[in-house]
Parts: C-alpha cells; structure tokens; sequence
C-alpha cells in the first residue's frame, strides 16, 4: 500500500502548495481565470501540470498529491469525494456510491 | 476543582457540514447519523460543560506541508472556521481558553511530550464540524475551546501508543488545573474510509466494530496495531482513528458508555457516534 511519506511529499510540494492556495477563493478564481498562468507560478513540474490538464486524480497522486489538498482543487472542478471516488475506481459515480451502500448498517446502542 | 465529565467521539467529514449548511439533517440519508446526536444533546444540556478539549488532524487549513507537527495545541484567545476550498465556513467563533491551554502544554512538556504551541490558529471541519453537530442553532458556543492536533497526514504517524501517552498526560494535566470547569473531551474522524487510489471507498466494518467495542473499557486493545497496520485496516483516512485514542487517553477515570451510533455509509465513510461519561476516582 502507497502512503503519503516524505517520498511522495517531497516529490509533491509544488502541486499541494497550489492545492493549499485554494482555501481562498481569490486564488480559485485566479486559476480559473488562467490555469497555465497559476500552475507555472507554483512551479509545477509537467508531470504534475499534465495530471491537473488531465484532471487525472490517479496521475496527481502519482506526481505527489496529497488528497487532502487535491480536494481543494477538485472543488473548482465541481467534484466532491465521491466523485473522486468514482473516477480513481474508473466506476460510475452511481456504481461506486452503491458500493458504499451495499455496506449499509446501523447499529445504535443507549444505555439510558 | 475541575472536572473532566465525559467524552464524544464522531466522524468529522466535510459532507457532514455540508449537509448541515444545507438543512439536510432529517433527509432520509442522513438522518441516522444525525439522530446519533440526540442523546449527546441531551447529555450537554444536563452537564453544561464549560471546556472542550479537542483532539482532531488538520487537513491543509491551518498547517500547510512546510511545517508539519506531530502534535500541536492551541493556546489562543479564539478561533475560527474558515473556507477550506469549498466555499463553507462556518461563521460562529470558537473562544479559547490560553491560560488552561498554557497549563495542559506546560504539563505535557513535563512529562517529555514536545508540542508546536499555537497562539493563533484556524481550525478546520474536524473541529467545525463536530461543534456544529454538538451545539446546532444560531447561539454562541457555550464552551471555550483548546485544539490539540494530530498528523495523521504526511507520515511518519506518531504511534497509536505515542496518542494514548499523550491523552493520558493531557488528562494528567486537566486533572491538575485548579480551574472550576467543567470539561469535556473530543476526538473526532474515522471510522475506515479511504478517499485516494484504486482503494477508494474502503470500508472496513470488523475493524470499526472493534474500535467502539474496545475504545472505551479497553483501549489498550487499539495499540496492537500500528500506525501503518491501521491505514491497512482502516482505510488511509481511517488512521484518524489516533484522534480517538489520544481523546480515550485523557479519561482518567471510571469510562462508561452511555450511547453509540455506528452508521455506514455517510460520503465515503463509516460514520460513528460516541458519548462516555468519565466518573473521577474522587478522594474519599
């Protein structure tokens, strides 16, 4: 299993740094406005601009991306972490959100 | 004499304040989540705590990958919630508590803890929202706040027994505050959800039932696995089960559990709800 260390953080500043900008709203419509622009003042490597013009999440986490941060990016998208999901599953958003509900349980305990 | 009187663990993620923003608490998805929050809801109004001790991860709101701590705790005035990306933040202050703050760091240092102190600091959905869930309406929050953050993002983790060492210290130290307070103890996140890769969507219902069957008699038990096992068990994001241990830490006495909501799915996650009462050992 893959995980977020000081390998693919070092490897992924740059595009997390971008991710980060975009608590702002300022920033998110900056990129909007000019994604090549915004991409190139974090200095971005191609690997990781190739990934964003892709929107290809998998490629992004490949390039270092942390999905924290890449969440923020995928809202400019429009996309929420089910649709993410649903992407990096190569699943339909409908088909990867019945998975989850195939896991459906509820189990409530009240001791008064 | 303070008095630590309980703690409330709950899954924090950002769908859930979404659908707060939204009115969405008696949707028929979300409703058996919501419905968890009856019985805290009632447990507040009754013990009217005066302190939240929080212990939660951020996720790229406050700390940003260029300086990461393994443990930090806020010792600010107030804080607040702002957008994380999506374009919510919740608008009600968080007060702060500096001097108890400054008391639990002090404490902690003592016994060979090494936090990063924050006099100013934002916080993120792992805290919004689980104040949002405890304390809904549009009144102030009744509790001031002391964050205590975990990275459960860029590993190296610290170790499930490092966060319950931790927790102890902390409730060492709340035990010490000569304060008249009244406080409850958070950890929020989990249960298993993965958001990244081909795993996305993991859910791991054994490992969850495991955890809130042992979090609260035996604690202990969550220390056999690893920082790393977890992630295997959990899902990568299920590692913020560390929240919940470290928060189990700093009940010191007797753990009771007086309510628990387990409900699949909420997003990409197992979501769970847990209220322990902490009964001190009070001298005779």
């Amino acid at each position: 299993m893959k995980i977020f260390d000081g390998e693919l953080a070092k490897r992924g500043f740059a595009l997390n740094a971008m991710c980060y900008s975009f608590n702002l709203k300022e920033n998110r419509d900056k990129f909007v406005a000019d994604e090549e622009a915004y991409m190139a003042a974090f200095n971005l490597t191609e690997e990781q601009k190739e990934a964003v013009r892709k929107r290809d999440v998998l490629g992004m986490l490949e390039a270092g991306g942390n999905v924290y941060y890449l969440a923020k990016l995928a809202g400019i998208f429009g996309l929420n972490v089910q649709d993410l999901g649903a992407l990096q599953t190569g699943q339909t958003l409908e088909d990867f959100k019945a998975g989850l509900l195939a896991h459906g349980e509820t189990i409530t305990r009240n001791a008064a | 004499m303070s008095q630590v009187a309980g703690g409330i663990f709950t899954s924090h993620v950002p769908g859930i304040g979404n659908a707060i923003a939204r009115g969405l608490q008696q949707d028929p998805y979300w409703k058996p989540f919501f419905d968890g929050f009856e019985p805290v809801h009632e447990w507040l109004a009754k013990e009217k705590p005066d302190v939240a001790v929080v212990f939660y991860n951020d996720h790229g709101l406050n700390f940003f990958l260029d300086k990461m701590p393994t443990f930090a705790i806020g010792a600010a005035p107030e804080y607040r919630h702002e957008d994380e990306g999506w374009g919510i933040a919740f608008s009600r202050p968080y007060p702060g508590h500096p001097e108890l703050s400054w008391h639990i760091i002090e404490q902690v240092v003592a016994s060979e803890f090494d936090p990063v102190t924050c006099q100013s600091m934002i916080v993120d959905h792992a805290v919004a929202v689980p104040f949002e869930l405890c304390w809904p309406g549009a009144d102030a929050f009744p509790v001031r706040l002391v964050p205590i953050a975990i990275n459960t993002v860029q590993h190296p983790l610290p170790s499930p027994k490092r966060c319950l060492e931790l927790g102890r210290a902390v409730g060492r130290a709340l035990k010490s505050w000569k304060g008249p307070e009244k406080i409850v103890v958070f950890g929020t996140g989990g249960l298993s959800h993965q958001l990244e890769g081909k795993r996305a969507g993991f859910i791991n219902k054994d490992y969850d039932h495991f955890c809130l069957d042992n979090i609260g008699p035996n604690p202990e038990a969550l220390l056999r696995h690893d920082s790393l096992d977890i992630v295997e068990l959990a899902g990568s994001q299920g590692v913020e089960i560390l929240n919940w241990i470290a928060a189990r830490g700093a009940l010191t006495g007797e753990v009771i559990e007086l309510s628990s909501n387990y409900h699949v799915p909420i997003s990409n996650t197992a979501a769970a709800t847990a209220l322990f009462e902490n009964r001190e050992f009070l001298p005779a």
